[in-house]
């Protein structure tokens, strides 16, 4: 067993490598930076000075090698646009992101598991058919043409909270948050809806057909016999049989929510990493853009290596599959 | 299934043939109009489908004409009436472009977008599935871990890291969607064709010594079909929403040829001084697109029941 964790542990830094390669293979091959950062009066020896400053007159492997050794030291160069470490200036920008995707994880669980464990118990009742019918239009609807509604609605028709910005932030353990004031949790509230949307379905389904698994069981039936009250079985036998599986998926999604905070942050100017990404895409600048990346690519071969590790470390099956 | 093939073999030998399903069809057909919500959704693609082939037909104006707007009909409410006694059921942009016109348009840059992709990546996936399955061993395990690899990231993710690397333009969003999307029908298509392979039928083939390749796109193929129907119906609605918010971040359509998310994008900047309309609209036609297109595929899924879906 310890050799499928090392083999995967292999697995996991060869990926790591092939996307570094890719990346910036990848990234490098788009539009020439300089074009978009020099004053357009520049003569031909500003121009070639500050390619030279940028390390672009080198060839792309000698470029490669650099970028290598600078990751392994935490250095992905200078931004191009804020003359600062490209790590620097993502880091910064982390908490709103994690923030507002830890909100929206918290919405998707609070709204989700109840409203599924309903669906679940009630099949037939009409609200559950509500709540399911909901739940398609939860994973069809475009999020940034929510959002947008949610900003035509509650912002400019009701004008009842903000459309843009993290509002008043408060410090916590030397960082900037938006939760812990009251002008803050009114500028995240929308924002953290929008990217819950999707996830709210996600968990309202997997709980209903968690449910609708655990129900038949032979223990909920003996709970049943020995004349346990319905609540107590609803929340001891049927919640916590539930809550392994759910819990699973919730850990998987919550890298892919950080992802998609790219659409619901530019839509709520929410000064995260996700707006920084896509503003940076499009002023082209490489080091932001290719250090984001790898961000993401490590986040994700972390998570995945996580969760192959428990699944090898629970379940047996998994583990001789992968020894056969 | 094709009549040539059994011709085509020498002498007395028949090649075997998978079960026809011409009856099947029939039936096939019977059970998806016993659903109300799959016949509306139906109609509904049919309606927007034509809308977007006859668009340069059907719209009052040609909105990329330069000869066709004008700037002083910027920002008419719905129902407003140009300078010039033009009526525009849906107002217009900033540009002065209608909307009901914009949409038309836009809806044909959408559909394409989102139909090339999933029949690209459908074939790509494909062919890549059947392959694996059929060769098995140390290839289809490496094309497995590929496949898993791929489908740990999230699309938009991957979408992101294409773009970043092709620059804005259709092409580069197909091309992106459809890197973004093939691991999927690579995995089911594998998981049929294990299945499949194991059956009489093929036995009977490679006892009658056909080529690999018959084996493979004559018999094993077809028999996979049925869940790469119902993937790419899905897909397709995927692709359109997620080509509309590439478009909304700036990333997808081009200026020249605006899809839906672009049309939505261009109304963001007036949706705070409340002229709702630029952003709504549209709006509304990529989700019909998206909601009748997933009622359509919803339905053949429950017909056809693929067992990885």
């Amino acid at each position: 067993m310890f050799a499928s964790i090392v083999r995967r542990l292999i697995q996991a830094l060869f990926v790591i490598v092939a996307m570094t390669i890719i990346v910036f293979i990848g990234v490098n091959v788009i539009g020439n930076p300089v074009d978009i950062l020099i004053n357009p009066d520049a003569n031909q020896a500003e121009r070639a000075r500050l390619i030279a400053h940028l390390g672009l007159d080198k060839p792309l492997w000698d470029q490669y090698f650099v970028f290598v050794t600078g990751v392994l030291h935490g250095n992905f160069g200078n931004s191009f646009v804020y003359s600062r470490p490209a790590l620097d200036v993502i880091l910064e920008r982390l908490p709103a992101t994690i923030e507002l995707a830890v909100s929206a994880l918290v919405i998707a669980i609070v709204i989700g598991i109840p409203l599924g464990m309903y669906a679940g118990l009630r099949p037939r009742s009409p609200i559950s058919r509500l709540i399911m019918t909901g739940s398609i239009f939860g994973f069809s609807l475009p999020t940034f043409w929510v959002g947008l509604m949610f900003i035509l609605i509650f912002a400019v028709q009701l004008g009842w909270l903000p459309s843009n910005g993290r509002g008043q932030t408060a410090e916590l353990f030397g960082v900037q948050w938006s939760f812990l004031t009251l002008d803050g949790l009114r500028h995240l509230l929308l924002p953290a809806l929008n990217l819950a949307l999707f996830k709210t379905s996600l968990v309202l389904r997997l709980t209903r057909a968690g449910v609708q698994e655990i129900l038949p069981q032979e223990y909920i039936k003996f709970a049943r016999a020995k004349g346990l009250r319905e609540g107590r079985i609803v929340r001891v036998h049927v919640l916590k049989n539930l809550l392994i599986p759910v819990v699973t998926v919730i850990g998987v999604e919550f890298g892919s929510l950080i992802a998609f905070s790219v659409v619901t942050e530019s839509i709520f100017a929410w000064p995260g990493v996700g707006k920084l990404i896509i503003d940076s895409i499009q002023m082209l600048d490489r080091p932001i853009v290719v250090a984001y990346l790898m961000m993401m690519v490590v986040l994700f071969v972390c998570l995945n290596f996580i969760v192959d590790v428990l699944y090898t470390l629970l379940d047996p099956r998994v583990r001789i599959g992968a020894e056969g | 299934m094709n009549p040539n093939l059994a011709e085509s073999t020498d002498g007395a030998i028949v090649e075997p043939q998978p079960e026809a399903p011409a009856e099947e069809g029939r039936h096939l057909w019977r059970s998806f109009f016993a659903s109300p919500g799959a016949v509306v959704g139906l109609a509904l693609l049919v309606m927007i489908v034509l809308a977007a082939v006859f668009a340069p037909q059907i719209a009052p104006q040609n909105p990329y004409d330069l000869n066709q707007i004008s700037i002083m009909d910027g920002r008419l409410p719905p129902g407003g009436e140009s300078m010039m006694g033009t009526h525009f059921l849906l107002g217009t942009d900033g540009q002065g472009r209608g909307i009901f016109s914009g949409i038309l348009f836009g809806l044909r840059t959408s559909l394409l977008v989102g139909v090339l992709s999933a029949l690209a990546a459908a074939s790509i996936g494909t062919l890549i599935g059947l392959f694996a399955a059929y060769v098995g061993g140390r290839t289809e395990n490496f094309l497995m871990r590929l496949v898993d690899l791929q489908l740990s990231f999230p699309t938009i993710l991957m979408a992101l890291m294409m773009l970043a690397a092709l620059g804005n333009g259709v092409t580069n969003v197909i091309i992106a969607l459809i890197i973004a999307e093939w691991a999927t029908y690579a995995r089911t298509v594998r998981g049929t064709a294990l299945v499949e392979r194991e059956k009489e039928y093929i036995e009977a083939a490679r006892c009658l010594k056909l080529p690999t390749w018959r084996i493979l796109f004559f018999h094993l193929l077809p028999n996979c079909l049925a869940p790469v129907i119902v993937i790419s119906t899905m897909q397709v609605a995927r692709a359109i929403s997620l080509e509309a918010t590439l478009s909304f971040l700036g990333l997808g359509a081009s200026v020249t040829q605006p899809s839906l998310g672009m049309l939505i994008s261009n109304g963001y900047q007036y949706l705070l001084s409340g002229l709702y309309w630029i952003s709504f609209f549209p709006g509304i036609a990529l989700l019909l697109t998206i909601v009748s297109i997933n009622l359509v595929g919803d339905r053949l899924r429950d017909i056809l029941n693929p067992r990885n879906v």
